[in-house]
């Protein structure tokens, strides 16, 4: 359903730039700055400020400095959205800048919708009305964008965990409903210390994936990194070589629907999603053509493409192929085999590929630590960034999960209260609603379908 | 041939729950108004349960009344047994229940319509509406008799082309054997009106003389009744009541159940109609929940001056010897004669998202429905609808903004958005499940929700109003006093809570966070309250709900906002949804259909996403925008 209530964005791109800027819109945006904002002049407060000034100042969060930021402040009507509007300036780096939005998430904003800073100005009568169509296609564009990151990008099991929680919570709404309208029919006797067995056991499940929600076991964050080569180039060693020397495998994914293999590894606090592929070259066989194709085309989604060379063979086809394919992407070129012969000069790649390539023996473990150099490097400077949708549908996954949490626990303090069953439901439904939102299903008529296939009704 | 008969203002057709309302209605708003029936004793007819009432649909009759509608009224005056359902749970799923004695239910009406001043009763069918581009101008009946109007009303129930069945019998008649209505059908089509065809059914009614009541569980009334209308002053309906009596079928009754089922019109597929999920057969129960070894059957008696009993829980279709045996399988029941046998029956009725909010066609102007014929089931709802649909048929005439009432205000405006906006496939009941605001729209305050309403059209009058206005007054006063006074942590409260098992004080508080404590009430800390000025009951139990259920009813109040803001965002009907580029296929095709009102209506069709309302709001911008710019340059012309 669409809602009009205060929304929050971070603005910036999520690189390690030197400033993040987290931007909110609402009635409640002052509110919310000055619950976690602490002026350097003690006592000033963002509402008493003049429309259009900066201040100076710390974000707090339960009295610990997150970090120390620039908070402009701009009221209603002349702002871009035409509502009060506040901007966070921060240092940057995405640690801080995640950790800012969701603190002012927690306060009372919601995360913005796609587009919907535009969509806001634009219903508010800011923007021209002959950029209609421009809005959108604006919103149509980043709906399809937000959608295929926050449900596509929900690891296989993550999905699936919610779904059972989300029948558990139906299952036992329904129960409630059937026995609120067929009383003389259904007992409800100590139903509220079954409730709350089950209430609890849901909610260990979703503080457990909340813990966890920040080493990207939730969604697959991270630069997208494709390695490519022709078979046999040394890809999977050099993938294990680089989980080996890191230590920080974050997981690996049982996506039964997906074919390529997915690890998370941790460079600092650079995160990187690296996908191995089949090998290219040039096949008749239709099995292998396949796996090939759709090599090439994670390739061409891909933040970061590693490509490898196996310098003890002659470049041939399939090096052109892979060659043509990365000339306008972000690419790191690896000669490995450097144990080996060497057949490939360095200078012939330099020229072919444009980059400077680095030597690595994956089998002996050489020139690893120069790939991650250069990665951080690329990284620091900007030449390589990601699809910041992952992140806010991180953030919004977390915030929704967190959400439905604090609903259960409204349901574990009403059976504390010996409140009656009618008002479990309420929270309970909350809490379905939310989850269905992580996973992308709304609620329509599941209730009434569950009351009337699970229990017997009527006279 | 044809012939005018006579002109009216509304015309209603149909004499059920729906008709009755909606008949009075019409003319308690001065209209001239004539109200059809197939038959004038049918009149408000309960042909299935003997109850009125129940959860939920308490709700409903509480509306009602304070509207001004006369359900609640006519059950005060006929009930034989009456139970508060759902005690032990929160306020807002109390309901009553009361159960009626049939024949002076429909004595009482009829009395009630027929001192009715512009009203007149007529027995006919109607088989044709008439329109003149795309107007209501009346009706025609079967023999030829055209009777003009400024509106219509249809409410015909279980009855357009009804047929009823049982085993391998099928009569073409309307319930209880009453003449079925075969022509208008034909009529709503031409005049391109989509129908479905619904199915629903009843138990067999049984000799009282041939039970065995000693093998059953005997169900009393309540010791203290409530009555159903806020005007009722329940001194006076404090009676002797009735019993009605529990028992269960067994292994073996679902044994010749199972045995029978190819002989059941729902198996053999003779029955084409859809049935209610919350409805079943019992056969449809023993197929659906094998792993039951056993469902409750209650027996409730149909009135004081008859020995039928109504046997609730086994409605049937099977056939009439299969019907005998299953029912004698159950205890109590061993020898029981049957008097009327269980039936299925089917009847056509239309796809609701044809209508407004304000229940008239969208197609046609002036024709307006209400009850089964909208595809809904139960007294209650179909009286609801048919109250709604006389007010705004009044309305319509007198050409005053008609009501709508919405999911915020009353179960009826639940009732009413559900079913114009969702696709419906089987005969609808309300559930407290469906009002997403069921804390605000309770069965005890629904006389301060809507009495305003009820007053400013005209039907419920200025004595009863300004009752209901000093009730409002007095609570919030009450409240507000309970909020200021404090009560320290002295020696005798803390004692006082110690005896109720309530945690005892560390400083001060008010009387208002005592009463706020699950063990405690208003009434319980009157000894510390000493101001207090005796108040009436219902008052009281005001104070105490609104004190209680403070954080929930705010929180719901604050949802209710954010779903008024929607609901205030109007779309302007004309708007081509085939002209939005951005909206998704299946979408596009449900706007098209349900052609909502209110972004908020759109927001709840099935199909249509949020990224799908975005989108409809851009457009909706754009198009008001150039609507408001072309009517400034034809100005300037």
């Amino acid at each position: 359903m669409y809602r009009s209530e205060t929304i929050a964005a971070i603005s910036t791109a999520m690189t390690n730039s030197g400033i993040g800027i987290i931007r909110i819109s609402g009635d409640k945006a002052i509110e919310i700055a000055d619950r976690i904002f602490i002026s350097v002049k003690k006592d000033k407060k963002i509402k008493d400020m003049k429309s259009h000034t900066v201040h100076y100042g710390n974000i707090e969060d339960n009295g610990k400095i997150i970090d120390e930021v620039l908070m402009i402040v701009m009221k209603a009507p002349n702002t871009y959205t035409r509502e009060d509007v506040i901007e966070i300036n921060c240092h940057g780096g995405i640690f801080v800048t995640k950790k800012i939005m969701e603190l002012v998430l927690k306060n009372g904003a919601r995360c913005a919708e796609p587009g919907e800073f535009t969509k806001r100005a634009f219903l508010n009568g800011r923007i021209d009305l002959s950029q209609a169509e421009a809005v959108t296609d604006i919103i149509n564009a980043k709906n399809i964008m937000a959608l295929d990151a926050s449900v596509s990008q929900l690891k296989g099991g993550i999905s699936e965990i919610i779904r059972q929680q989300r029948e558990k919570i139906i299952h036992h709404i329904a129960f409630i409903e059937a026995a609120l309208d067929d009383p003389e029919h259904i007992e409800m006797e100590y139903y509220g210390d079954e409730l709350m067995i089950v209430v609890e056991e849901i909610l260990s499940v979703l503080e457990s994936l909340l813990s966890t929600s920040d080493n990207g076991k939730l969604i697959s964050e991270g630069i997208k990194t494709v390695i490519l080569g022709k078979p046999n180039a040394g890809k999977s060693s050099l993938l294990n070589r680089m989980l080996r020397e890191e230590r920080a495998i974050v997981t690996d994914i049982a996506g039964t629907t997906r074919d390529t293999l997915e690890e998370n590894i941790n460079l600092s606090e650079i995160s990187l999603n690296i996908i191995d592929t089949a090998g290219i070259r040039e096949t008749d066989d239709i099995v292998e053509k396949i796996g090939v194709d759709r090599a090439k085309k994670t390739a061409e989604e891909a933040d970061l493409i590693i490509y490898v060379v196996d310098t003890s063979v002659p470049l041939d086809e399939n090096d052109r192929d892979i060659i043509e394919l990365i000339s306008n992407k972000k690419s790191i070129v690896l000669l490995n085999k450097s144990d080996l012969e060497c057949i490939v000069s360095v200078d012939e790649i330099r020229i072919l590929t444009e980059t400077e390539p680095i030597i690595v023996s994956a089998k002996e473990n050489t020139g690893i630590q120069n790939l991650e150099e250069r990665i951080k490097e690329m990284f620091y400077k900007g030449t390589i960034s990601f699809n910041e949708e992952i992140y806010i549908t991180n953030i919004r996954h977390k915030q929704l999960l967190k959400d439905a949490a604090d609903s259960l626990k409204l349901v574990k303090n009403s059976i504390q209260q010996l409140l009656p069953e009618d008002f479990y439901s309420i929270d309970l439904m909350n809490a379905y609603e939310l989850l269905g939102e992580i996973i992308g299903e709304s609620v329509s008529d599941d209730l009434v379908n569950e009351i009337f296939s699970k229990f017997c009704m009527g006279k | 041939m044809s012939n005018v008969c006579e002109e009216y203002d509304v015309v209603v057709v149909g004499a059920g729950h729906a008709g009755c309302e909606a008949a009075l209605a019409g003319a308690r708003l001065g209209l001239s108004t004539i109200m059809f029936t197939v038959s004038v004793d049918s009149i408000a007819l309960m042909p299935c349960n003997p109850n009125i009432g129940g959860s939920s649909k308490g709700h409903l009759v509480r509306e009602i009344d304070a509207l001004g509608g006369e359900m609640g009224k006519n059950i005060d005056k006929t009930f034989i047994q009456s139970k508060m359902l759902n005690v032990s749970k929160g306020p807002a799923v109390h309901s009553l229940r009361a159960q009626a004695d049939k024949q002076d239910y429909t004595k009482e009406m009829r009395n009630v319509l027929e001192n009715t001043e512009n009203l007149v009763i007529r027995q006919a069918e109607v088989s044709e509406i008439m329109v003149e581009e795309d107007v209501i101008q009346g009706v025609k009946t079967f023999s030829g008799a055209e009777y003009k109007a400024r509106a219509v009303v249809l409410c015909t129930g279980t009855y357009l082309k009804a047929r009823c069945i049982y085993g391998d019998v099928s009569n073409p008649t309307g319930p209880n054997g009453l003449q079925a209505a075969n022509h208008l059908t034909d009529s709503l089509k031409v005049h391109g009106i989509e129908m479905f065809r619904f199915k629903t059914g009843t138990p067999a009614r049984v000799d009282k003389r041939s039970i065995d009541f000693s093998k059953m569980e005997e169900q009393f009334g309540d010791k203290k009744i409530v009555p159903f209308s806020f005007s009722t002053n329940p001194d006076d309906i404090q009676k002797e009541q009735v019993s009605c009596w529990l028992t269960y079928t067994n292994e073996e009754t679902h044994k010749i159940i199972r045995e029978n089922l190819d002989r059941s019109p729902l198996f053999s597929g003779m029955i084409e109609g859809t049935g209610p999920r919350y409805c079943p057969s019992i056969e449809d129960k023993v197929v659906k929940f094998a792993d039951k070894n056993r469902h409750q059957v209650f027996i409730e008696p149909e009135g004081n001056y008859t020995n039928e009993m109504y046997l609730g829980g086994m409605s049937s279709s099977l056939p009439e010897d299969v019907q005998y045996a299953m029912y004698r399988t159950v205890p109590g029941l061993e020898n029981v004669r049957i008097v009327r046998n269980a039936y299925a029956i089917e009847y056509d009725c239309i796809n609701p998202m044809q209508l407004l909010p304000t229940l008239e066609f969208k197609k046609i102007k002036g024709l307006f429905s209400g009850g089964q014929f909208n595809g809904s089931s139960g007294y209650e709802e179909a009286a609801a609808q048919g109250l709604l649909a006389g007010i705004n048929a009044a309305m319509y005439v007198k050409n005053q903004e008609q009501i709508v009432l919405d999911r915020s205000q009353a179960y009826i405006g639940v009732l009413v958005d559900d079913l114009v906006t969702k696709e419906n496939h089987e005969p609808y009941r309300m559930m407290t499940s469906r009002a997403e605001y069921r804390l605000l729209l309770r069965q005890d305050n629904a006389d301060l929700r809507l009495s305003e309403i009820g007053h400013r059209i005209g039907l419920v009058p200025d004595k009863v109003y300004n009752r209901v206005c000093k009730k409002q007054e007095l609570i919030f006063q009450e409240i507000q006093r309970l909020e200021r006074i404090n009560i320290g942590a002295g020696r005798p409260v803390q004692e006082f809570l110690k005896n109720h098992n309530s945690t005892p004080l560390k400083t001060g508080t008010t009387l208002a966070e005592l009463i706020r404590r699950p063990e405690l009430s208003y009434e319980l800390v009157g000894d510390f309250d000493l101001d207090r000025q005796p108040l009436p009951e219902d008052v009281i139990e005001q104070v105490n709900i609104n004190i209680k259920y403070e954080g929930y009813i705010k929180r719901q109040l604050k949802q209710v906002e954010q779903y008024k803001k929607l609901e205030n965002k109007r779309i302007n009907p004309n708007i081509d949804y085939d002209d939005i580029s951005g909206l998704r296929n299946e979408a596009r095709q449900k706007l098209k259909l349900c052609k909502p009102l209110s972004i908020g209506q759109a927001s709840r069709i099935s199909g249509v996403t949020p990224a799908d309302i975005s989108v409809l709001l851009v457009y909706l911008e754009q198009f008001n925008y150039l609507q408001n710019k072309n009517l400034a340059e034809f100005s300037e012309l």
